[in-house]
Formats: structure tokens, sequence, C-alpha cells
């Protein structure tokens, strides 16, 4: 590039390496607790090579779990945040593809209102407004339900902004061609908006369903039956339970699961995850 | 002010695609040296080469007497004006001329003086202490130009500076530039790939194809006796006509070389003439006119008044010392 | 604005029904109770309930608790953004003069992200752990005794590594396309005009990353005040004695576990006009662009 200076690029190697293994650490320690037997921790030195348990515990825990903690095997709560978490994403991009197609395509009275409306929903998470919440979503019978799970959490405006922006710069010769084409509102939308919107819609969704399968206090407030317990949400109780009796192990071994299909996600497609968070930071 | 001297100068990229190859060049001090070719021949590079801004892996710069290869861009003792100026946006103007100076730890009395001066000789005075963006293409373009003064270089370089500007604007910028350049008598290197700016720019052209280097010599020489077909039909607008031989067989020369090259001003208008041309289409420019055909299947452009009839076959002659002629499989000039 | 639209009035609204239903139903009105709740107070016995006017907040004003929350708020988010910028911003200007293993550093540090803050939590809590972790295995070598669970500082500083840690990598993110967005010409321009690469740092660059980094200050500071009740629920539950009770989780705990739903209310509206004066902040900055 500019200058030569080999000492600086040496430098700037070793800074990102130092990087990279800080934020692996975290992982590393957990898979190689997760690959122990409950006997390794008593010894009061740390294990930090990976050890001969890792099918055997991760057998267990989606099999059985750890039945002191009061949680159902981790098989079971996995499918509970994979349901959760397709609903959300799915859901999210369903309604806010279409609020962005009537906001933008559209004039009618009351527009700016709708649109406020939608607007607010980016100044109120969850946490602000947790108690109330929780009072509709009981009142409404949705305790310890896949619909009361996700249904609350797709309706923020992110998506809804990143599809309006979206829109704001297709070509308007695009509807006028549809127009002369014969093409009514909602067959424009299914056949030229909709395939022209996928990759934003696949990187909204990457991104959507590490968000949905991340939520945490949600989860928690709501579910009271173990059935419907969520992995992420479901750790903690875990580690609580286990504090008496140590079984790191196996609370590892589960934290290794909970991060597995996000991780995946983000590796898998992280030119849609990049694009997807850039986007909705617009 | 300093001599440059390019010795053999090579690049070749880790992947082994070769960039430029063989540079020879001796420039004089003061003068203006204009690098042209079209895009990818090589001539940005062969300028950030000089500049250090890329690594040379063949032969030698000298700045001077000084052997400049190893040596930063900062210490080479150059001054450069990029294609988009890169100003510094969060600076006024005048930072932006001082800053050369300041990371010198050239004394403020000193500091004051050059950009003053630099601002009266490019009429900047006003926009001082205005930021980047509050100021025209043309505007910004001068100020990029103050920053290569004030530092007093041994050379300025310039890589393509009017390429971003409007048609207008860059012919009123070209003469403005070699005015400057006649003023301050710093030895320039320039880049472009319009051969206009180069024709009318440089005390000598170098005109570079694929890393090569085609032709050095002044305008008029490179412009008269242009030593490949590329240079021929490079050089020049519109470009000169580069024949097959056997299609303009009573020609003098055109049997011993493969490419004849006539100008299309050179075709004149003769009902004796030797040349049979069938006339296809007609560009009126206002000026001229002209007239596209062919001459034996070959294509044929020719530059005429604009007033006249015009029949659908024209006999034409031209001048021996208006024919150039061209070895077929290197593209070499005969004679 | 788009000068094409589609003349059904009907339309859009059967549209936007869906959105506006949810919207409605578990954004607004919840809003609204929120927001009424916190006038009211129930008696001793939950049985009466009375409207006290702006009582709750006045007792959110006298409440050394409340105070010390906000403090330890304040501390954590300050904490949090400074750690997670000034490393993500040291690893995106060393990724910057990588050409070939950009690509693959990028990768391996951008991962974090997917992790739950909550699982954050649990992972960090078991690096400290006193009696299993690595670090109080290690710190003890240079003398020093860890142990969160009665330590106030200790505890803050474990819930700020774990947030941290995972916001690494949106940040890094961000500073990479910031530096990316800066004309090769302007450092080149730089470095003819005598600036070593230090020099070109603090003059040139960080200048010009300047919105990048007031964006990402704001939603740093909006992450670690709302987005990080995973990991102080999973790890320190507020404590040792409420050092680290931040205000999101102090409306959790009064609210479920306290069953005060008047000062919970009242704590809500407070974190409600926070997040909107930092949502207008953020949206004042995307404004400002700077154009090269």
């Amino acid at each position: 590039m500019i200058e030569n200076r080999p000492g600086l690029n040496i430098l700037a190697h070793l800074v990102l390496i130092l990087g990279v293994v800080l934020v692996a650490l975290p992982v590393w320690v957990a898979f190689v607790a997760s690959t122990r037997s409950a006997t390794d921790f008593m010894s009061g030195t740390v294990p930090m090579w990976p050890g001969p348990h890792l099918v055997e515990n991760y057998a267990r825990m989606l099999d059985s779990g750890v039945s002191t903690s009061g949680t159902p095997p981790v098989a079971r709560m996995m499918f509970n945040s994979l349901v959760m978490a397709l609903s959300i994403a799915i859901g999210k991009i369903a309604i806010s593809i279409l609020s962005a197609f009537a906001i933008v395509y559209f004039r009618f009275p009351l527009r700016g209102l709708a649109f406020w409306c939608i607007f607010v929903t980016l100044m109120l998470p969850v946490e602000v407004r947790i108690v109330p919440t929780f009072q509709v979503v009981a009142g409404l019978g949705l305790l310890n339900s896949y619909a009361g799970l996700s249904v609350p959490l797709i309706a923020s405006a992110t998506a809804t902004f990143l599809f309006r922006q979206v829109f704001l710069t297709m070509p308007d010769e695009l509807v006028e061609a549809a127009r002369i084409d014969g093409a009514g509102p909602m067959k424009f939308f299914r056949d030229i908006l909709l395939p022209l919107s996928r990759t934003n819609m696949a990187a909204l969704f990457v991104i959507l369903f590490i968000y949905g399968w991340n939520q945490y206090l949600w989860p928690l407030l709501i579910t009271t039956d173990a059935q419907y317990y969520t992995i992420v949400a479901g750790i903690k109780r875990m580690a609580d339970a286990v504090d008496g009796l140590p079984q790191w192990h196996l609370v590892m071994a589960t934290a290794v699961l909970a991060m597995l299909p996000p991780v995946a996600v983000v590796i898998g497609m992280q030119k849609l995850f990049v694009k997807g968070l850039v986007e909705t930071e617009k | 002010m300093a001599s440059i001297k390019l010795d053999n100068l090579g690049k070749i990229y880790p992947g082994g695609s070769r960039a430029v190859g063989g540079v020879k060049l001796d420039i004089a001090d003061g003068e203006f040296i204009v690098l042209v070719g079209p895009s990818g021949c090589g001539k940005s590079t062969l300028l950030r080469m000089v500049a250090g801004l890329e690594s040379i892996t063949e032969g030698e710069v000298r700045i001077g007497d000084r052997v400049v290869n190893k040596v930063e861009p900062a210490d080479r003792d150059i001054a450069m004006v990029f294609q988009n100026y890169a100003l510094y946006p969060h600076m006024s103007v005048r930072q932006n001329l001082a800053y050369g100076l300041k990371n010198r730890r050239t004394p403020k009395a000193e500091i004051t003086r050059r950009v003053d001066e630099a601002a009266a000789i490019l009429q900047i005075g006003p926009f001082l202490d205005r930021k980047p963006r509050a100021l025209s293409g043309g505007q910004r373009q001068r100020v990029a130009m103050g920053r290569a003064i004030v530092r007093e270089p041994a050379a300025f370089l310039f890589d393509e500076p009017l390429s971003n500007l409007d048609a207008k604007l860059r012919v009123a910028m070209r003469l403005e530039i070699k005015d400057l350049q006649k003023r301050l008598r710093t030895t320039s290197i320039y880049v472009t790939h319009d051969q206009l700016e180069a024709m009318t720019l440089a005390d000598r052209l170098v005109v570079l194809n694929a890393g090569q280097v085609e032709q050095i010599g002044t305008p008029l020489d490179v412009y008269r006796r242009p030593a490949s077909t590329f240079v021929a039909g490079f050089i020049g607008s519109p470009a000169m006509n580069l024949i097959p031989a056997r299609a303009v067989p009573h020609l003098p020369g055109s049997a011993h070389a493969a490419v004849i090259g006539i100008r299309p001003e050179d075709l004149v208008p003769d009902p004796d003439g030797p040349i049979e041309m069938q006339v296809g289409a007609i560009e009126e420019l206002g000026a001229q006119r002209l007239v596209h055909g062919k001459v034996n299947g070959a294509d044929v452009t020719i530059a005429l008044p604009s007033h006249g009839e015009l029949s659908d076959r024209l006999r034409l002659n031209a001048a021996p010392e208006a024919l150039h002629r061209f070895d077929d499989k290197s593209g070499k000039r005969l004679d | 604005m788009k000068r094409t639209i589609f003349s059904n009035q009907l339309l859009p609204w059967l549209l936007l029904a869906p959105q506006l239903a949810i919207t409605f139903i578990f954004f607004l009105w919840p809003a609204g109770q929120a927001i009424r709740q916190s006038f009211l107070r129930e008696d001793a016995f939950g049985i009466n309930t009375s409207f006290v006017g702006l009582a709750n907040f006045r007792a959110l004003l006298d409440s050394p608790e409340y105070l010390e929350s906000v403090k330890v708020t304040a501390v954590f988010a300050v904490s949090v953004t400074v750690v997670s910028m000034g490393v993500a911003l040291l690893l995106a200007v060393a990724v910057d003069r990588m050409l070939k293993s950009a690509r693959v550093y990028t990768t391996l540090l951008v991962w974090p992200y997917a992790v739950a803050p909550a699982v954050a939590g649990i992972l960090w809590w078991f690096i400290f752990n006193p009696t299993i972790g690595i670090m109080p295995y290690v710190l003890d070598v240079i003398g020093y005794d860890w142990n969160h669970v009665s330590s106030k500082t200790d505890a803050m500083i474990l819930v700020v590594i774990a947030s941290a840690w995972k916001q690494i990598s949106y940040n890094f993110l961000f500073f990479v396309a910031g530096l990316q967005a800066i004309p090769a010409s302007m450092r080149e321009a730089a470095a003819i005009d005598g600036a070593g690469p230090v020099r070109r740092f603090f003059d040139i660059t960080f200048p010009l990353l300047s919105p990048t980094t007031f964006f990402l200050l704001v939603i740093n500071i909006v992450y670690a005040m709302f987005e990080t009740f995973g990991v102080i629920d999973a790890t320190t539950e507020g404590g040792p004695a409420r050092a680290t009770n931040i205000m999101v989780y102090k409306v959790y705990f009064d609210g479920f576990v306290g069953q005060n739903i008047g000062s919970s209310a009242a704590q809500s509206v407070v974190l409600m006009l926070l997040v909107i004066t930092l949502t207008i902040i953020q949206f004042r900055w995307v404004e400002k662009k700077v154009e090269y």
C-alpha cells in the first residue's frame, strides 16, 4: 500500500490474533467444559483441553436434561426456540413488507398517523413496558404458548423502515409499466416488488432469526410451563439450580447448543448478515 | 526544481502480471512531461511509482541525483494532485494548504507567506477559510494545486486532475495549468487519457500502451511521425486512417509496407487522383465535414470543408510526405 | 417522494391492519397502561388502588435505591461503550491494513454478535467463577483475589466484560465500513504531506470516522441500557447488594418480584423518556452526513 513498514504489519497481525483469541476464549472454555465429567471440576484446577465425554454429555442434555433444575430435555427447548425464532423472523418480515408497501405506494388519509404509530414502536423496547405487556398477554390467555412467545415481538418498526427504504429507491417506472400492463396493486406486489426484494428479505431473515432465538426476558416472563421453555431463557434456570451441585459440564454443553444455530447462521450467511446489519441501521 | 530520470523502470505484480516494463525517460529540469494512453496502459501506475505509492520491481527512479526507489513519498520532495483532489474535508482551505508544511515543521511565518502567495497565484484568496464542500469543482481543483505549490517541491505529479470537470471547465483549467507551470518552472509529470490534453500541455509526450512505451517526443513530432500504428491511431482527432496497403496499390511505397497511414485532412479531392472512394455516411460538424466511406473495401474517413456538393464517388489524392508506412506484424513505422 | 401510487383507499388499510393491530395491542396499549399505572398506588393489601399524581415519580427521586440504580446504569453504560468501542476500533484499524487476510479475520471476529447476552453472561460467569474459573486462577498468580459474588467491583467488571464482549463484533463491522469509506487518495495525500501512520490516524482517519463513531456511541448506550437484561439476570441478578442493578433490571425486579406496580410503571415511564431522547438524537445524527 503506501509505505513499507513491516513492523506495523506484524503489530496489526498480533493485535488481530489477540482479538480473535479474546473473542473465542469463552466459547473455547465452554466447549472444553462441556466435554468433561463432573469430577473434573472438583479438583480445583481448570481443564483447558477437551475431554472424552463429548457425545455422552450432549446426548444426555438433549435427551433428559438436568432433572433437578426443572428444565425439560434440551432438545425440547431447542425446538421451542426454533419455533419462536422462525415465527418471529417470518412474521416480522411478512407484516412489515405489507405495511411498507401500503405506506409507500398508496395515499390515504391518516397515512402519516399510521406511519408514526409504527415509528413509535422503535422507542418502546419490551424492557420498557414489561409489566403492562405481560398483563395484556396474560389477559388474552397467551401465556405458555407459541403465539404468546412470538406475536408480541413481531410488530417493531426496523423491518418496516428497511422495506420502506428499499421501496423508495425502486424506480417509479416499474409501477407505470405495471399499470400499462394491466396489473393491479397486489399483482404488482407479488410479481414485481417481492422478487426484487428477495435479497433484503434474506438479509433481514438472518438478523431477525438471531434476534428471535436470543430472546431472553420475554420468554422468561411468559412461560411457566416447562414444556415451553426456550433454550436461551432456560439456561439460566439450569445454571441456578446447578450451583449447589456443580454440573457445569452439562450447563456448558447447553450453552454451546444454545449458541450453535445463530452462530452457524451468521457464519454461513455472513454476507447477508452484514448486509442486514448495515441496512437496518440506516 | 530537479531533473527526473527513469531508468528501465518496471513493475510486476505478485501474481505475475506486468503493469509497466522497460521505461527509459530523462526528464529535464523544468520540463512538462505528459504520460498518455488508454485506460489500463500503466500510466497511473508509472506515476505512482515515481511518487512512491507503488513499489518498484525493476529499474531505478532518480530525482535530482538521488536514487529514490526505497525512499518514502514524503521524503522524495514531490507533490501530487489527485484525480478526486483528496482535499481534507474537515479542514479549511488554509489548513489544507498548510498541512504538509506543518508536518515538516516549517516556521509559522513561512507557512503564512507561502499559503498567501499560492492563494494569490491561484486566486483562491476569498476561500481560504471555507471548507472544501463549500467549493465548486474548479475551485477544489485549484486548492489541490495550491497544496502542491506551497510545498515548493522538486516535481509536480498530476494524476488525471481534470477528468472530473465538465468539458468547458477542462479547457479553461488546461490553460491555467500550462500557464502556471511555465511561471513556476517546476518539473512536472502529468497523466491523462485525453490525447488532446496531452498535445496541448506537453513539452514532450510519452505514449504508453499495455505497460510499454510506444513513443517519446514533442507533440508535433509524435503527430507528424508516429512511431507505430498504435500511436498513429491514438494521437490526432479524427483518427488517422490505417489502410491495408493492398487497398491502395497506386500509392508510393505500398509495395513494401503492409499498412499505410493517412490523416483524414491529408486526403484531398483530385479528379485525377489514384484513390477512388465510395461515400457512405457524412457527419456535418459545422467547421468541417467528415465523410466516411470505403476504398477498395477498406474503411476510410476524410475531412472536407463543409460547403459544396458531394457525389457518391470521390477521387482523392495525398501528398507523398503525408503518407506513413507501417509494418504489418510489429505495427512499427517503416522509414 | 414517490410520484406513482395506486388509488385504492381500502387496500392500504387492509395491508397495514396486522402491524397496526399488533402495535396497538402489544405496544401502544401497554405503554399507555404503564403511564396510567405510574400515577396509581396500591394499598398494602393490594385491594384498593388510588390516584396519587406524581407521587410515584417523586418517590423515585427520593429513593436512594433508585438514584443508586441510575448511577450504576451510567457507570455500566459508559464502561461497556468505551470498552467495546475501543477494542473494536483497534481491531478495525488493524484489519484495515490487511489485504488478503481481512476476510478471514472478519469472519473470526464477527460471530459473537449471534450469541445471546444471557449466554454471554453465563460463559463469562463460568470463566470468572471463583472456584473453577480460569481467570481467578490467573489473577491469583498476581495476587488478586477475585470473587464477583461478594465484591461489588468484581461483579460490575464481570457484567461489563460480558456485555462488551458481545458488542465488539457489531462495532467492529461498522468501524470497518467507516474506514473503507475513506478514500485511499486522502491517506496517500496525507502521506505525501509528510504524515506518518500515527499522525495520519489522528489528523485524518479519526476525524473522518466521526459520523460512524457518534452513531455507534448512541447505539452502544442504548444497547448497554436496554439489551443487557439477559446478562444481568443470568449472572449477578442485580447484586451483590444491588451493585449491578441497572435501571432496566430494577423495573423488572420491582414489578415482578417486588409486585410494586406503581413504582415499576413510573420507572418504565422514565426509561421511555430516555429511549425517546436517545432515538431522537440518533435520527438527528443520521441526517448529518459528512460529504467528501
